[in-house]
């Protein structure tokens, strides 16, 4: 690991007791829930980390508990560095507080996230879906939603697919 | 078939002003079909008169479920998807994709691979910059700037078709290394390319850079500061023309970027023509990597040797058992990868273009997030055309360059 | 050329108001821009320099529903925007044509899942489907003209029904 990201782990681990893993290079570090929003500003303020380069989920089903991991990853400009925070989640009620305040790209980000996974953001200025149509029951991306999958057409069972089409006659 | 839901007033409250609510300003749809917003893009305008004083995005009406459907192909599978996502810039979605892979299965690359990848991304980059200067003229109303654009594309569209058979969705880059060898006449091809550009581009500038119009149309408008910029995540051209010097190639080389001598253009004023100058000095640099790239082209193979994940050449399947068992393998099962993440970035022309790749010990992917420059850059627009007329809009909508298939994924 | 050999003196051509009307249609249809996704980026290219689609009658692209006459749908068509096509085709007048460009159009392609409409025959009636991911500008143009030759057979009883 690089020995100034060695220092920057050291604190996270220090103020929230946090646990790392390094995997190719890349160094990845478990913050509980209820402290992201105190350890993104501390990267933000004082280790000059000032691009969230992306905010993402990833759903473990049928494993309960931890169910979502949500993903941070920050850039660092000046230093050159990125690091990436994970934030495990229970399956029942996700919810996470909002990181608006520290980047205003987690606006639009936050709403993917409640989109596609239904982690919701708390206090977030405006949750509302931003992909899916408005009405759609169900978050897409969750490892127990169909995929949607139709049956492709082959000649053994051309007609039977073709009566179930919705064609449009006019 | 699901109506359209019409916004009503109460669901978007919050974000426009308390004169909307009286009737004094005036909530006017630039609808998700419309010439000029690249794609189907829907804006919820807030006029006051002919000025802006909130837009609000509305997007997902291209959202495809790329990467849900990802998870349920093979790695070498959902390649093909990759295309598909920002389609100015396949080449360059094939790269990430690839890099994310090679990098969670830990696969090396030869150099004549990673040399032609290089080569064909910056003429994907040029290409891509050539269809943005063609409709951002387009937009102003410049409209002998878009047959002139498409008429140099052909010449890169004709190149990529050499190397694999087709114009725009190649899927030519593959984990390992490339598809096939390039054929003869690829290098005569980039040279005449090479030699034929440089003039294209100085009447370009001849036609658009001093042009009194275009500059009394861009200077000054939607300016957007470095500090703002790298709050909303912006990348590529627009921060690049906002005064921070941040380019992938540049400070985390890959592929092998680092034996190239080029500039990274970047502006300090932030405005629309500050973006537009930027790209026109990135088809000079590109131009240049391409060249150097060209000239110093080494022999030797194009995809790695590791059979366990790249599929032996047809000649060995007669000769070799394990060569037949290695395919077989492949195109029936694919590679399985370790339960483990990667996060993995390239420079695309809009942007840093990342991959978050995890996967879970199968031959399919259990996450793949793709994260697209588009997406960020279209969250600063508000911010950006609040006080501006409906015509600067469309002009800092299109310097922006954003690509609808990246948004909505 | 060939309308002078048969007017010869007389300045008076005889033919049937099908012929005529059809005719006049196919020379100079206007599609509606309606652009969507990969599919746009080629059927722009066919619509500049190198591919000309003007030889052809479509020297521009409509942006308003109510003066164009033929929908090229090009791209792929997601949940969300399919009520929006509906529309769209609901606001050209009569006569219309439609055209499916690309695989995505014609049967959903490469995606098959939630999000994307399979086949946009389920929204409108599609008259000629153009394969290809996405389809070259020569092909557009093959299904352009395989269109022309389809409304220059088409007759007045079988479109009073409608």
């Amino acid at each position: 690991m690089d020995k100034k990201l060695e220092t920057i782990v050291q604190a996270l681990q220090e103020n929230f007791s946090t646990t790392f893993e390094e995997f190719r290079g890349e160094v990845h570090v478990f913050v509980r829930a209820e402290n992201i929003v105190d350890a993104l500003t501390l990267l933000r303020d004082k280790y000059d980390f000032e691009l969230l380069s992306a905010m993402t989920a990833s759903d473990y089903w049928p494993q309960q508990s931890p169910r979502f991991h949500v993903i941070y990853q920050l850039t660092s400009l000046a230093k050159n560095l990125s690091v990436q925070l994970r934030v495990p989640l229970n399956g029942d009620q996700p919810r996470i507080p909002t990181a608006t305040r520290v980047y205003e790209v987690a606006n639009w980000r936050e709403r993917e996230l409640l989109d596609m996974f239904g982690i919701e953001p708390e206090g977030h200025p405006d949750p509302r879906r931003i992909l899916m149509p408005e009405g759609t029951q169900g978050y897409p991306l969750r490892r127990d939603f169909p995929l949607g999958y139709e049956e492709p057409q082959f000649t053994f069972n051309y007609e039977e697919i073709d009566l179930q089409k919705p064609y449009a006659k006019e | 078939m699901a109506q359209i839901e019409e916004v009503s007033i109460e669901q978007i409250k919050h974000l426009v002003s308390e004169r909307a609510l009286t009737g004094e300003t005036m909530l006017l749809n630039m609808g998700p079909q419309h010439p000029s917003t690249h794609g189907v893009l829907r804006l919820l305008l807030e006029l006051d008169g002919e000025t802006i004083v909130n837009a609000i995005p509305d997007i997902g009406y291209l959202h495809t479920g790329i990467e849900k459907n990802m998870e349920a192909k093979t790695y070498l599978k959902a390649e093909v998807m990759s295309d598909r996502l920002d389609y100015m810039n396949t080449t360059g979605n094939n790269l990430a994709y690839c890099m994310a892979v090679e990098k969670l299965v830990d696969l090396d690359v030869p150099e004549r691979a990673q040399s032609i990848r290089v080569i064909l991304t910056e003429l994907q980059r040029i290409a891509s910059h050539l269809v943005w200067v063609g409709t951002f003229g387009l937009d102003l109303a410049a409209m002998s700037m878009f047959l002139y654009a498409f008429r140099e594309r052909e010449a890169i569209l004709d190149i990529l078709e050499l190397c694999s058979g087709q114009r725009m969705m190649t899927t030519y880059i593959r984990p390992g290394g490339l598809w096939r060898d390039v054929p003869v006449e690829f290098e005569t091809a980039v040279r005449d390319f090479i030699k034929m550009f440089p003039k294209r581009i100085d009447e370009y500038e001849a036609l658009l850079t001093k042009n009194p119009l275009f500059l009394d149309r861009l200077l000054g408008i939607g300016k957007l500061d470095a500090a703002t910029a790298l709050q909303y995540g912006v990348t590529g051209p627009t921060l690049r023309a906002s005064g921070v010097n941040w380019d992938l190639r540049k400070a985390r080389p890959y592929c092998g970027y680092e034996q190239y001598d080029f500039n990274i253009p970047v502006r300090t004023e932030g405005d629309t023509y500050a973006r537009y100058i930027v790209r026109i000095e990135e088809f000079r640099e590109s131009l240049k990597i391409v060249e150097q790239a060209l000239n110093r082209l080494p022999l030797g193979p194009v995809h790695s040797e590791n059979r366990k994940f790249v599929p032996p050449p047809r000649s060995e399947i007669g000769v070799s058992m394990e060569a037949l068992i290695h395919h077989f393998k492949l195109w029936t099962e694919g590679f399985p990868a370790p339960k483990a993440s990667v996060y993995s970035a390239v420079e695309s022309p809009r942007g840093e273009l990342g991959v978050y790749l995890e996967g879970d010990g199968s031959a399919k992917p259990r996450r793949v997030h793709w994260r697209t420059p588009s997406f960020d850059n279209l969250a600063v627009l508000p911010k950006i055309v609040k006080g501006h007329l409906v015509a600067d809009l469309v002009a800092i909508l299109a310097s922006i360059d954003i690509v609808l298939g990246d948004i909505d994924r | 050329m060939g309308v002078e050999q048969k007017l010869g003196d007389m300045g008076v051509l005889t033919t049937t108001l099908e012929n005529v009307v059809n005719w006049s249609r196919t020379n100079a249809m206007w599609p509606m821009l309606f652009g969507l996704a990969c599919c746009a980026i080629e059927m722009m290219a066919a619509q500049a320099s190198h591919f000309d689609m003007s030889r052809f009658g479509m020297e521009l692209m409509r942006a308003s529903p109510r003066q164009s006459d033929l929908m090229i749908v090009a791209g792929r068509v997601s949940r969300k925007m399919a009520p929006v096509l509906r529309r769209l085709y609901d606001q050209m007048p009569e006569p219309k044509w439609v055209i499916a460009m690309g695989d995505c159009a014609s049967c959903g392609g490469v995606f098959n899942n939630y999000a994307i409409v399979q086949g946009v025959d389920e929204i409108v009636p599609v008259d000629v489907y153009v394969a290809g991911c996405p389809p070259r500008p020569e092909a557009l143009i093959h299904g352009v003209v395989t269109l022309y030759e389809k409304v220059k057979g088409e007759k007045f009883k079988d479109l009073a029904v409608k």
